[in-house]
């Protein structure tokens, strides 16, 4: 397969793109409440974690949330999500409703994937969020597949790939770099670098700590975003998407981040301070950080905010209760989808 | 002294190929690393050093010559090597060193033979076909008809396949759907999953399914579960393809049957066919089934001619087998190679009054169980052959079926020829007794009807 005439080098850096339009202050709005969405329902799947009601692992994306709100504001309609098992963030940011990821936590027949997938593998084709998948790296190999099939019906649609700085050590990751890069494929791997790979530090795990340099033998751009600021992480991402719709090729985001909780829930978290995690809370948070913005830009007052905190709480209650009460799935279920029976 | 030059095997499997053109006439004197002649199998042409020096006295096989087999004397040089020693048999042999015109594989396939047993084809015009072209048809076809089935794998294009399967593919479909990767099995397994899953219907060809090692995550994990984990959303029809098993003399890291891994699955098909008809039909089936589809197919075979039905339609479904062979005393089950070899032992039972019935089993999973148990409940006596370990292997879980299904009609217990449970060695004598046989299958016949 050969690479696009637009991939001629050299490339533009993302970040010399056209500047993008500043987003409106309803955009902004929409952009707290997004992130605000999503810290509260992490923090209730978290409550019903200890209450019984979700079982098996589950990853909370508490820190991590301006990451998949900012990306969400560079993607175009019909363009493709792909990331791991720490997913809730994404899906709520792409808009998927907060009922069909809560139920499918507590493993309910309404859940997204119908209850048998779980946290870490839910799926939304109607909303081009391709998983949820539970194998430390396979997203990019499958990502990098999304993207090969844009490239292959030519209809300008980028991919994003999400995975953290654990998963950016297999050897997949390169493995797609390569025919990325090789074949000029539509797609943004988006790098969440929260520093630990469940326990491991990255310094402990990588020769390489700037992780936007791990495309470089494959002559795949690279740049370091702020994680913690959604404006700027919406930046990076309308920059990077320009470049791969354009046909120039992958382009690689490392959003420095952090994740507040434990790897997963039963992280008992004892390679860190409790120091660390509090001066990360006090200083970078991403939401304080934007709320103080609409404040300062005088877009939203203390009764506003107060306003969307309070229709928040009522979509995750709602969310809760109804993934606590929703049905099982049906006996009858255990032999469903096993096999699809639809005509080719 | 005189030296015969002897037809050169340029690949493991190589057994006969033809004499395409002589570089050398009679009095030319010919130097070590000369170029002698062109030989082409069905695979390639292949150009032919002398290792020897001396001077042409004849040539013993004309230009042209087709079925010239391996090791049988080309031409004959004198006045060899001065440095020989005088009592040197008086015609030392040379095997030349073959040397590559056009890229040859790495491993080949066995040339064309003709082949005894008729293709069990229904009624209509045929054509004789190998293995390999039914199988490159079927792509050619399926990709006519549909634009969004692409083949993907190392080799595919340029180089026209490792074996030459998809001979001819990029001249008529172009790179976007012919697609040469990196050796990166991993990830182009990967690449093509996700792109299943974004609704294309990619063929994923392995130069071998040894290697396919590398990409089974994605495979299982990624292919054969997703549909089920988002509860019917996502599909994820895939065709992994290639050549499984032992071939000949490639050691323990290029031989393993993997059909008792992949049929372990719930998610995957797995498909292991034994003819070009079957090849043919089933690899268009597998193409069209929404479903994950390994396809398993034999390096040994590729070469192999049988009749095929002459029409784009002929579809073979996936899920049935077929009883290759009637007879009353014993069935026999197998797949892929390992039929052929269950029809020669047939045969020769024949002979000792031993009428088995030979049961191809042609798809994996879902296994046709029905059509064995139905078989045992007629001979009451049950064999397995497989190329794989018996240990938890295919036979064992058709005997498991048999035992669940056909109980009382059992008057042996049943007997399983697989490979020994050693990797595959590489010393010739020890692979011989390493694999399954005739003579092995006979055995484990008679011993089931307590002959």
């Amino acid at each position: 397969m050969a690479r696009q005439a637009a991939s001629k080098k050299p490339k533009a850096a993302a970040g010399s793109g056209p500047a993008s339009d500043a987003p409106d202050g309803a955009e902004l709005l929409a952009y707290y409440k997004s992130m605000l969405l999503i810290r509260r329902f992490e923090e209730r799947a978290g409550q019903l974690y200890g209450m019984g009601l979700i079982g098996g692992f589950c990853h909370l994306y508490i820190g991590q949330e301006a990451i998949a709100v900012g990306m969400e504001a560079a993607k175009r309609q019909g363009d493709q999500v792909i990331t791991g098992y720490r997913e809730h963030g994404h899906m709520l940011a792409a808009g998927i409703d907060a009922r069909a990821v809560m139920a499918e936590l507590t493993g309910r027949a309404a859940g997204v994937s119908q209850g048998k997938g779980g946290s870490m593998h839910m799926f939304s084709v109607e909303s081009a969020f391709y998983g949820g998948h539970g194998i430390v790296g396979a997203q990019v190999s499958l990502g990098t597949g999304l993207a090969l099939a844009n490239r292959y019906r030519g209809d300008g649609k980028v991919a994003f790939a999400y995975f953290g700085d654990g998963a950016a050590n297999q050897g997949q990751v390169y493995e797609s770099f390569n025919m990325a890069e090789l074949w000029g494929l539509p797609i943004v791997y988006v790098i969440e670098n929260n520093q630990y790979a469940m326990g491991t530090s990255l310094v402990r795990s990588s020769s390489e700590t700037h992780l936007s340099r791990r495309g470089a033998s494959f002559n795949i751009p690279g740049e370091q975003v702020d994680g913690m600021d959604v404006l700027a992480v919406r930046q990076a991402g309308l920059a990077a998407a320009e470049h791969a719709r354009s046909g120039k090729g992958p382009f690689i985001l490392e959003m420095k981040t952090y994740r507040y909780r434990g790897h997963s829930m039963s992280d008992p978290g004892k390679y860190r301070t409790r120091e660390e995690i509090d001066e990360v809370r006090k200083t970078r948070d991403p939401i304080e950080h934007l709320q103080e913005k609409l404040e300062s830009l005088g877009l939203a007052d203390e009764a506003a905010l107060r306003a969307i905190d309070a229709d928040v709480k009522s979509i995750v209650s709602d969310a809760a209760e109804f993934a606590r009460t929703a049905p099982e799935p049906d006996a009858a279920e255990l032999y469903t989808d096993v096999y699809s029976e639809a005509a080719a | 002294m005189s030296t015969d030059v002897l037809m050169p095997a340029l690949s493991p499997t190589m057994e006969e190929g033809t004499l395409a053109k002589w570089h050398i006439k009679v009095g030319d004197a010919v130097r070590s690393g000369d170029v002698i002649a062109e030989i082409e199998t069905d695979k390639a042409t292949m150009e032919v050093e002398a290792v020897d020096e001396g001077v042409v006295e004849v040539l013993l096989v004309a230009e042209g010559t087709e079925e010239v087999k391996v090791n049988t004397p080309i031409a004959r040089l004198s006045g060899g090597s001065d440095t020989a020693p005088a009592a040197s048999p008086p015609s030392a042999v040379s095997a030349p060193a073959p040397r590559a015109v056009k890229p040859a594989p790495e491993v080949a396939a066995a040339p064309v033979a003709a082949v005894a047993l008729e293709a069990d084809v229904p009624a209509g015009p045929v054509k004789k076909l190998s293995l390999r072209d039914a199988l490159r048809d079927a792509m050619a076809e399926e990709m006519r008809r549909d634009g969004d089935v692409f083949l993907m794998g190392e080799e595919v294009a340029q180089y026209q396949g490792a074996y030459k399967v998809s001979r001819g593919l990029l001249e008529e479909f172009g790179d976007r759907r012919v697609i040469d990767t990196p050796i990166t099995e991993h990830g182009f397994a990967g690449l093509g999953v996700g792109a299943a899953m974004a609704g294309l219907k990619p063929i994923i060809e392995f130069m071998t399914f040894n290697f396919a090692m590398q990409a089974i995550d994605h495979i299982i994990n990624s292919a054969a579960k997703t549909l089920y984990m988002s509860g019917g959303q996502i599909r994820c029809q895939v065709v992994f393809r290639g050549p499984n098993g032992a071939a000949a003399r490639v050691g323990a890291q290029h031989s393993q049957d993997y059909a008792a891994w992949y049929g372990a699955v719930p998610g995957l098909k797995v498909v292991a066919p034994y003819d070009a008809a079957d090849a043919k039909g089933l690899l268009k089936s597998a193409i069209r089934d929404p479903n994950p589809v390994v396809f398993l197919e034999h390096e040994m075979m590729y070469g192999h001619e049988f009749d095929v039905p002459d029409t784009e339609d002929w579809l073979v479904p996936i899920g049935k087998a077929k009883v290759r062979r009637v007879g009353k005393d014993v069935t026999i089950v197998a797949y892929s190679r390992m039929v052929g070899f269950a029809l020669e032992a047939a045969a020769a039972l024949a002979k000792d009054g031993i009428e088995a019935e030979v049961v191809d089993l042609r798809t994996i999973r879902p296994m046709d169980a029905e059509t064995v148990a139905a078989s045992v409940m007629k001979t009451n006596r049950l064999v397995t052959v497989e190329e794989g370990w018996g240990p938890m292997g295919v036979g064992a879980e058709v005997a498991a079926r048999v035992v669940e299904m056909a109980f009382d009609y059992l008057d042996a217990p049943p007997a399983r020829v697989c490979q020994e449970d050693v990797p595959l060695p590489y010393a010739a004598n020890l692979e011989t007794l390493s694999l399954p046989s005739v003579e092995k299958i006979i055995q484990a016949a008679k011993a089931v009807c307590y002959r």
